[in-house]
């Protein structure tokens, strides 16, 4: 119900109680919002390109079987090995399995939200294995032993005095030290002995080609290159849906995809992957956790075309202002309102609910997806699963009755409003939410209505 | 031309004056105005609360009441959108309805769109800062959102640009939602408070002294955020403008 502990509103009522911070980190993501707008604008056909690649995803995803069976007949055939993963226990048991059989105690991973979605971290740990993040705002957090609050930006919401703390005590910056050339310094020649002893690379997958069975990487760090180009061991974790047909599809995604996540033209590295390097194994593992099921819901189909760039949380205004940890999701903010509950409508009850359907989402999807379409429908799923609170569904009855009928309504509105007058401190009180920070709106003591049939009789009907 | 006017259940109820409005603006046009007495509401709480059941009844009754004019005006974008976006699965079978989606109007856009109203006999010397309701902007599309590349237009900015004297103000974030949301206002009360007042200061540091909009209930949520904080801004809805209005105090 909506009292667990996933409720989004509490939290993010916890996170706006500090306005300054609240207004920094809406403020720090309204900047990439605006990049976004000057780079889009620059390009002419952006409305076009949205219509390709939604346009590509929808063909890609109908039949998905054939172009995942051609991608792993032409993945294998460059020399990659291939396997498929049902759920994330399977996925975290084949990384480590082929991490035990190349006996790589030593992992560097960039950046990649499908493997927090597994939580591979802690079970590759569990397993005595020492995984490092080398993504800088991954290592971050993963510093802190948190999870990422944005899936392109997943330190945005901490500080730079809070990553010179951080670094001071686990990298041995000077103390205070705030700025962040400095610190950026710190963390690469950390990362850099890192790279140096690894025995693997994980990396995530951007893009998968089904034609030629190759893979696409997008960093601004380069640190997926380093992460695999250095040991004999490259592990790609990627979700069935990173599929596109042909090569020359990539141009329409990457003219998106970074305009999108960061305002840049193009991500700083875009790395291709074409079976394994001399001397070296690349495993790439195909996994669903329930992306199939998504595939076969039609009002939520089209969230499985996500490009995961994170426009819609940089245009949220909730995600803004709450922070993403408040909605207790590896994919936070808009797409995340969709992709947990329509997987587990129980525990994420609230989030469809925590956006004003502004729309905003929907506009900036680079692959237009309905978002703001999909949290409506989804609310009454939630009240369909049982899973909206009894409370809500008994106002939401009663008031439905009383518009029903419009004598019920005219003598509940007259009455409501002779109270808002002569009793206001009844509306004055903690229970009342519209009160605490906003007054009441007029309570006229005649409704246009009554006006109406006074002064226009005649036309009365 | 018969025109069946809707007015929202809180205008109905809470703003007469908007309502008012938006009758004489259509009356001076020389329609035949009707307003059906037992309308209520759109059903847009129910079904935005998950609710949907419970607002069938009130699609259906829409339905019945406004099926046979020539038009549909409301002075609100967002129960015109839960109109023609939301009632689909409804009443989508039922004699009529196509038509009433197509000729379902908000106001303004009603204005510019089927009166093509080029002129407004209007005189508002204020400083007027527009904000672009969320469900006219981008369900309705009566303007550009700012995440859509394009050309600029805004059907609302058109019709506030014929009035007389009018100054409208640069808002550093043009469309940005002001955080009512209907439900969303008393379930996410803390982030849609934040997202208003973060409005209002746009509007502050843009000289505003009158707030506008298509929809009063945006103006409800940001008025009661003004009224408690004491600040120097009015609301007024975009109706009572065009028609002619002055701010509460002023005098003819």
């Amino acid at each position: 119900m909506n009292t667990t502990a996933e409720n989004h509103s509490s939290k993010a009522g916890v996170f706006v109680s500090d306005s300054d911070k609240a207004h920094w980190h809406d403020s720090a993501l309204w900047f990439v919002r605006e990049k976004r707008d000057k780079q889009v604008n620059d390009v002419p056909e952006w409305e076009k390109l949205r219509e390709a690649a939604s346009a590509i995803k929808t063909h890609t995803v109908a039949q998905l079987d054939q172009y995942l069976q051609m991608f792993e007949q032409k993945a294998t055939a460059l020399g990659a090995k291939v396997h498929w993963a049902q759920n994330a226990r399977e996925h975290n048991e084949i990384v480590h399995s082929i991490l035990k059989n190349h006996g790589a105690q030593r992992v560097v991973k960039s950046k990649s939200m499908l493997t927090e979605e597994c939580h591979l971290n802690p079970y590759l740990e569990q397993q005595g294995i020492d995984v490092v993040d080398t993504d800088l705002g991954e290592r971050i957090v993963q510093l802190r032993k948190e999870s990422p609050s944005h899936i392109v930006l997943p330190a945005i919401h901490i500080k730079k005095e809070e990553v010179g703390d951080l670094f001071h005590q686990h990298l041995g910056t000077d103390e205070g030290a705030t700025d962040p050339s400095y610190l950026t310094e710190a963390a690469r020649n950390h990362l850099r002995e890192k790279f140096l002893a690894a025995d693997a690379g994980i990396t995530g997958v951007n893009f998968a080609i089904a034609e030629t069975g190759g893979i696409v990487v997008c960093t601004n760090e380069g640190n997926a290159d380093l992460g695999v180009t250095l040991p004999r061991l490259h592990i790609a974790c990627m979700g069935i849906e990173k599929l596109i047909p042909r090569t020359k599809d990539l141009a329409v995604f990457l003219r998106l995809l970074a305009r999108s996540a960061t305002g840049q033209p193009i991500t700083t590295y875009t790395s291709h992957f074409h079976g394994p390097q001399d001397d070296s194994e690349l495993h790439i593992i195909l996994l669903d956790n329930g992306r199939t099921s998504l595939r076969d819901q039609s009002d939520y189909q089209e969230a499985l075309h996500c490009i995961r760039c994170g426009a819609c949380m940089n245009t949220c205004p909730v995600y803004r202002r709450s922070g993403g940890h408040s909605y207790g999701t590896t994919v936070p903010g808009p797409i995340g309102s969709v992709l947990n509950p329509v997987s587990d409508s129980a525990t994420h009850n609230s989030l469809p609910f925590a956006c004003s359907l502004c729309g905003s989402c929907t506009d900036v999807c680079p692959i237009k997806i309905p978002l703001h379409h999909q949290l409506f429908t989804l609310r009454d799923q939630i009240r369909r699963n049982g899973n909206l609170a009894l409370t809500k569904r008994i106002a939401m009855f009663l008031t439905g009755r009383i518009l029903g009928s419009a004598s019920l309504f005219r003598v509940v509105g007259r009455m409501g409003r002779w109270v808002m007058r002569g009793f206001p401190w009844l509306f004055h009180n903690r229970f009342n939410l519209w009160w605490k920070q906003r007054d009441m709106p007029p309570a006229p003591k005649q409704s246009f209505g009554a006006w109406y049939s006074a002064n226009r009789k005649e036309k009365h009907r | 031309m018969a025109v069946g006017l809707f007015i929202p259940c809180y205008i109905d109820q809470f703003y007469p004056d908007v309502a008012i409005a938006t009758l004489e603006i259509l009356e001076r046009h020389g329609l035949e105005v009707a307003y059906p007495a037992s309308q209520t509401c759109c059903g847009q709480p129910m079904a935005n609360s998950g609710c949907v059941d419970d607002a069938r009844p009130l699609a259906v009754r829409f339905l019945e009441l406004f099926g046979d004019y020539e038009y549909v005006v409301a002075p609100s974008g967002s129960c015109v959108s839960m109109v023609k976006h939301h009632y689909e699965d409804h009443v989508s079978g039922l004699a009529g309805f196509q038509e009433l989606k197509d000729k379902t109007y908000e106001l303004c856009e009603f204005m510019t769109d089927v009166l093509c109203v080029e002129t407004i006999d209007a005189r508002f010397p204020y400083r007027v800062g527009l904000h672009e309701s969320c469900h006219g902007l981008r369900e309705l599309r009566m303007g550009k959102s700012s995440e859509v590349a394009g050309p600029n237009f805004s059907k609302t900015r058109r019709l506030l640009e014929m009035v007389e004297e009018i100054e409208l103000c640069d808002l550093q974030r043009p469309d940005e939602c002001c955080g009512f949301g209907g439900t969303f206002a008393i379930n996410e009360e803390a982030v849609s408070c934040l997202m208003g007042l973060d409005r209002l200061a746009d509007h502050e540091q843009a000289g505003t002294q009158v707030i506008t909009a298509t929809d009063m209930s945006c103006l409800m949520h940001l008025g009661g955020l003004i009224s408690r904080q004491k600040k120097p801004i009015h609301m007024l809805h975009i109706a009572q403008i065009l028609a002619g209005g002055r701010l509460p105090g002023e005098h003819h």
